[in-house]
């Protein structure tokens, strides 16, 4: 019941916010803030259990075609799902002075983090399906009512790219469902253990395609710098910080086991592709003007490691994997909450309209040298843990593609370096600017904490994921 | 029975000539004239049908023809009037509102 | 055999914890505070340091300290320890010693300086990150150690951030050395994966074990991590990121640029000597690569006018003799030299910042001149440590420390490569010397107004003391770290001519230096102007640089889009041919209905 409860007070609390906002332009945020709250509490105490499947719950829905509604996280979501909380505070507290319709705005947040929610703890693929839907409807309104300049264009664009790879998932999902012996079954557990169907490598297509569109993998991965950048700042957060990590949990929870001779089939090419995406999305991220969309593109670098790792077919690589996942959500939330702290001060997101704001802002800039820092992988951070352990799995899988993607290492180094210059460094102008208030000060020092406990202290994340990711490799 | 063709042929004849008027004439009134040809150029087969299998169906379908061109003549005829009260001419090629 | 230490996690913890006060606080605070709590955190490092190593030089034996286990992934098990050996003392004793004379030389130097707490912040979390660099006892730890330096030596050299020209010195130095770093982490990835270790004692003895020398695996492993120290110890081909690096402060290109940082790469291949003996073609490689950078180096050292720079190029021309040393295998002539060369490189950039500061920073040597009066103590302190840098026969302790290389060379290496070494001893002399001539001597040509401090003096005076006599240390210095390199030291009782050849270098050099500027006035002879620039900068910038970028801004609207964006205007292409066939004429609606009914029928019909 308790993930059940965690999903709907976020969506009650996006109901009462939106209601709610005829009592005050400070009621919303304040309600959504709660309702972020109670969920996160609710969420520490699943730690403490040590059970497989924690919160296992399930109930029939539609009988007739095998459907539950059937929920549970092990020691791969949870995590994600706490990650997925916090940044949910963090988004909410980033939009806390949100003038246009707070309480839609709100409703929308809270929504779609139900749905990413219902996505890492869903284990009925029909269920995994409409949670995915419930995800993306409400971060599309995010994106084309409060977003920037073309803001209708980046949201259609990632409104069409999700649904139409969310087509082949659904039909990959019934197809698989339908194939199962006895009649339909959505059950994730007992599809697990079932036969595989004949068509599998198809089947697999379906399931890829989705979640390779959502990592972003190399070719499909054009929504993303738009709509990062055209997104509102709360909604940037959480694209960058949850969505995509639904992308790689996808692919461990479902592609990985329940398709294994195809994963290995075309492991070596994917992980080419991860080792491109690396380095392609470094080099565009330096060729950016565009703030926002430079940290966009380090998305896609930083996620090139995720794919990596994912496909390199042993423990340490997925470690690193989820180690990435969960830096890589807490360092580029921070930098899209820099950017926004930028882009609000001086109007602008280009970066040649900034310079020598270590001299006007300097406590934005300090944050902004520190996120910039981490993303290029300082040991210390968790940044690092991620990638070294990415690189090392993948080292042992293939080698000559292991070194190409550390190549990355010195090209993402060019990029922070030339972020740090352009916007930080150099002789400052003239007007005065305000710099970071408490709670935006406040937000950022958390996560700047959380990276460095990630990097120095990283091991309850290993324990945790530890039996998940044996029994994947078992499977 | 060997009359069959022929009368079928009369009434290919009439529904192509009818059609033939709908296409090529401009004036909404003559479109309306041929339409008319037409049903009759229908009416006709199914006579000549029903004539053929000794069915009465063939007349019953005629009667049901003649009925329901009936009605249609006056709706378009009223359609017509305020047509031509909208647009000032019969013409239907200066009719262009139903377009994207 | 490995006794734990209970302390010694102390000493790179101090200056850590000196860093994050200063960093949070150090806007506020006024300059004595920072400055004396800086100071502080290093002498305290440097007291417990010579606290341990008398402990440790009484009852030799290394000291272990396991912190905590850092994580456990896979089989690999990195663990948060620290080792004091003979080796890591003495690096110990540079970092902390020298140092602390930086601190309190920088609380004057930078004194009035926006940002005063920032540069200490940076400075202590240098000394905190190398301490850990050369404590480290897992290979992992000593990366985490080695990026952090990296990391600082980026944040100081650009420390004056307004002008964008330190920004861009500052870029270009942790850029190459990242460079550097891509193939030490691939190297990292191979020790890791082959030996399933990332604990240096580990991975030292399963090397020995299960890779025969001279194959494959310890070569490339090999090759792969001498990428990481020539990066960071400012080799050929990764060297002209030093010189530019002259940007930041004064204090840290001593602390840094001279003494620590760049000798982090000697440390590296010191360390794991083991490994590299297991790969005698990288060790050729490596001294025949330290022979070009100190030839190289030497010959722009000749003709830079700026004082800084002239002292950049002498780095790196003396690590490379320190990199033909280590590819001899002669490890503790190569740590001795680090030793020495640390005090008196440091002790010549400590100089130079006094004489900069007393002519109102003022860098080019042809504008110096003058200063024994009016300057003493630049003066005398540049004249000692240049005479140990041109390794001035018995008085000097630089001569020791090249009479040994110089040894080790004509034993092991062969003739070449100790005709090379001498060649750049003679090198040597000659450059510094005409820097000391044109810049020290001669008629006065700025006036002397700054001000300088018993801060900055003190250091000065006290780094003379080891420049000057530290040569005498060079047995004890054998018998230090002979456990841990496991190399001894080449007896000194070399062939009489090659010694007597090596001690007449300097005054070779020394002489020609003297009688070319008494001959010309004081600018670079014209013949060997040309190796000003030899290209390096030029080739960086027009192969790789520049390509990059182009291939950035040429890539910057994200082809990939091209097919989606393509869908797109296809529909849009095919919603305006359609549209089109709704014109609203009735008759020709009419039309289309008829001659697709008629196509319809005549399918179905036949």
């Amino acid at each position: 019941m308790t993930l059940v409860f965690i999903i709907a007070v976020l969506l009650l609390g996006g109901l009462l916010a939106w209601w709610l906002e005829r009592l005050g332009r400070g009621v919303p945020q304040r309600v959504a803030l709660a309702a972020i709250v109670i969920a996160l509490g609710t969420v520490f105490t699943l730690f403490g259990d040590s059970s497989e499947w924690r919160a296992h719950w399930r109930v029939p829905w539609i009988p007739h075609f095998g459907i539950e509604l059937h929920v549970g996280v092990d020691g791969l979501s949870l995590p994600l799902v706490l990650l997925a909380l916090l940044l949910g505070a963090v988004a909410v507290l980033v939009a806390w002075r949100v003038r246009e319709r707070p309480g839609f705005f709100q409703f929308n947040l809270l929504w779609s983090l139900a749905g990413m929610v219902g996505v890492f703890a869903a284990l009925d693929l029909f269920l995994f399906f409409v949670c995915w839907e419930v995800m993306l409807v409400p971060m599309y309104f995010l994106i084309a009512l409060w977003g920037h300049e073309q803001r209708q264009r980046a949201g259609f664009k990632f409104f069409l790219f999700t649904q139409a790879s969310g087509l082949l998932l659904l039909t990959a999902v019934v197809a698989l469902a339908f194939s199962a012996p006895g009649g339909p079954r959505f059950d994730y557990l007992a599809l697990l253990d079932g036969a595989r169907a004949p068509a599998a490598r198809w089947i697999a297509a379906g399931f890829l395609a989705a979640f390779l569109v959502k990592l972003p993998a190399l070719p499909l991965h054009t929504w993303l710098p738009d709509a990062h950048t055209q997104a509102p700042t709360a909604a940037s957060v959480l694209l960058a910080g949850v969505l995509l990590k639904t992308g790689a949990y996808g692919l461990l929870r479902f592609v990985l086991p329940l398709f294994p001779e195809t994963a290995q089939a075309v492991a070596p090419a994917l992980m080419a592709l991860g080792a491109a995406g690396v380095l392609y999305g470094a080099v565009l991220a330096f060729a950016q003007d565009d703030v926002k969309r430079l940290v966009a593109y380090t998305s896609v670098s930083h996620m090139g490691f995720v794919l990596l790792a994912v496909f390199a077919w042993n423990r340490v690589a997925w470690q690193g994997a989820v180690m990435q996942m969960l830096a890589h959500g807490l360092a580029t939330g921070a930098l899209f909450v820099i950017a926004g702290a930028l882009q609000e001060r001086v109007h602008s997101r280009a970066l040649s309209a900034m310079g020598g704001l270590t001299a006007r802002v300097p406590r934005l800039a300090a944050f902004g040298m520190f996120f910039a820092i981490a993303a290029f992988g300082l040991p210390g951070l968790g940044t690092f843990i991620g990638e070294f352990l990415s690189l090392l799995g993948a080292f042992q899988a293939n080698a000559i593609i292991a070194a190409v993607a550390a190549l990355g290492m010195v090209l993402s180094a060019v990029y922070a370096l030339s972020l740090i210059q352009r916007a930080f460094h150099g002789p400052p102008g003239e007007h005065r600017l305000r710099d970071l208030g408490r709670r935006e000060s406040g937000v950022l020092a958390l996560m700047a904490v959380g990276l460095l406990w990630l990097g120095l202290a990283p091991q309850p994340v290993f324990d945790l994921t530890a039996h998940p990711l044996q029994a994947l490799a078992g499977g | 029975m060997t009359a069959t063709p022929v009368v079928l042929t009369l009434a290919a004849a009439l529904i192509v000539i009818g059609m033939a008027g709908v296409l090529a004439r401009r004036n909404l009134m003559f479109m309306l004239v041929s339409v008319e040809l037409v049903f009759n150029g229908a009416g006709l087969a199914f006579i000549a049908a029903g004539a053929h299998w000794a069915q009465p169906d063939g007349q019953v379908m005629f009667l049901l023809i003649l009925s329901v061109s009936g009605a249609e003549t006056a709706t378009a005829l009223a359609l017509m009037l305020r047509l031509e009260r909208h647009y000032g001419t019969l013409d239907v090629d200066a009719m262009r509102q139903l377009r994207d | 055999m490995d006794e734990p230490a209970v302390l010694l996690w102390l000493v790179p913890a101090l200056p850590l914890a000196g860093a994050l006060v200063l960093a949070l606080m150090g806007r506020r605070w006024p300059e004595t505070w920072i400055a004396r709590l800086a100071c502080a955190t290093v002498a305290a490092s440097a007291v417990l340091a010579a606290i341990m190593g008398a402990d440790y030089l009484a009852a030799p034996g290394a000291r272990v300290q396991v912190l905590w286990s850092w994580f456990t992934a896979g089989e690999l098990s990195p663990a948060v320890a620290l080792r004091l050996d003979g080796l890591s003392l003495v690096m110990v004793a540079v970092i902390t010693g020298i140092g602390f004379l930086v601190h309190l030389y920088s609380s004057a130097y930078m004194a009035g300086e926006e940002g005063y707490g920032r540069y200490f912040a940076w400075l202590n979390l240098f000394v905190a990150a190398m301490l850990v660099l050369v404590l480290a006892d897992d290979l992992l730890l000593l990366f985490v150690g080695w990026e952090l330096v990296g990391l600082c030596s980026y944040l100081l050299i650009g420390f004056w951030y307004r002008d964008p020209a330190n920004g861009a010195a500052a870029r270009k130095a942790l850029i190459m050395t990242m460079a550097g770093d891509v193939p030490l982490v691939i190297g990292l990835l191979l020790l890791f994966s082959s030996l399933g270790s990332t604990a240096m004692p580990t991975l030292l003895g399963q090397a020995a074990e299960s890779w025969p020398p001279g194959t494959a695996l310890p070569i490339t492993a090999a090759l792969l991590l001498a990428f990481g120290a020539i990066g960071k110890s400012a080799q050929l081909p990764l060297h002209t990121w030093l010189p530019s690096a002259m940007a930041g402060p004064t204090p840290v290109s001593a602390l840094l640029h001279a003494a620590t940082m760049v000798t982090a790469g000697v440390y590296l291949i010191a360390r794991l000597h083991p490994l590299f003996a297991l790969a005698p073609p990288v060790l050729a490689f490596l001294a025949w690569l330290g022979a070009i950078t100190l030839l190289l180096a030497g010959l722009h050292a000749l003709v830079q006018n700026d004082i800084k720079r002239v002292l950049a190029w002498s780095t790196v021309s003396q690590l490379g003799f320190m990199f033909m040393a280590l590819g001899v295998g002669a490890v503790t002539a190569a740590m001795f030299h680090l030793f020495v060369h640390a005090f008196f490189k440091a002790l010549l950039f400590l100089a130079a910042g006094v004489a900069i500061l007393a002519l109102g920073h003022e860098q080019d040597l042809r504008r110096m001149g003058g200063l024994q009066q009016r300057a003493p103590w630049a003066f005398w302190g540049f004249l000692a440590g240049g005479a140990s840098l041109a390794a001035v026969p018995f008085i000097s302790a630089g001569f020791f420390s090249k009479e040994l290389i110089l040894a080790a060379l004509w034993q092991r290496g062969g003739g070449a490569l100790w005709a090379v070494a001498w060649v750049g001893a003679v090198l040597t002399a000659a450059y510094i010397t005409r820097a000391f001539i044109i810049g020290f001597l001669g008629a006065p040509v700025t006036p002397a107004t700054g001000a300088t401090g018993w801060r900055m003096h003190l250091p000065v005076a006290l780094l003379v003391l080891p420049t000057l006599g530290a040569g005498w240390l060079a047995p004890p210095f054998g018998a230090l770290l002979a456990p841990a390199s496991g190399a001894t030291l080449p007896a000194t009782e070399t062939a009489f001519l090659p010694a007597l050849l090596a001690a007449l270098a300097p005054l070779l050099g020394i002489a020609f230096a003297w009688y070319a500027l008494h001959r010309r006035p004081a600018s670079a002879p014209p013949r060997l102007a040309s190796v000003q620039d030899t290209g390096f900068d030029r080739f960086y910038g027009a192969w790789v640089r520049g390509p990059y970028r182009r291939l950035a801004q040429r890539l910057a609207d994200d082809p990939f889009d091209r097919p989606f964006m393509a869908a797109a205007h296809l529909a849009h292409f095919l919603w305006q041919v359609l549209s089109a066939t709704q014109d609203g004429r009735l008759r020709r609606y009419a039309l289309v209905l008829v001659a697709g009914t008629a196509v319809l029928l005549a399918m179905v019909m036949t």
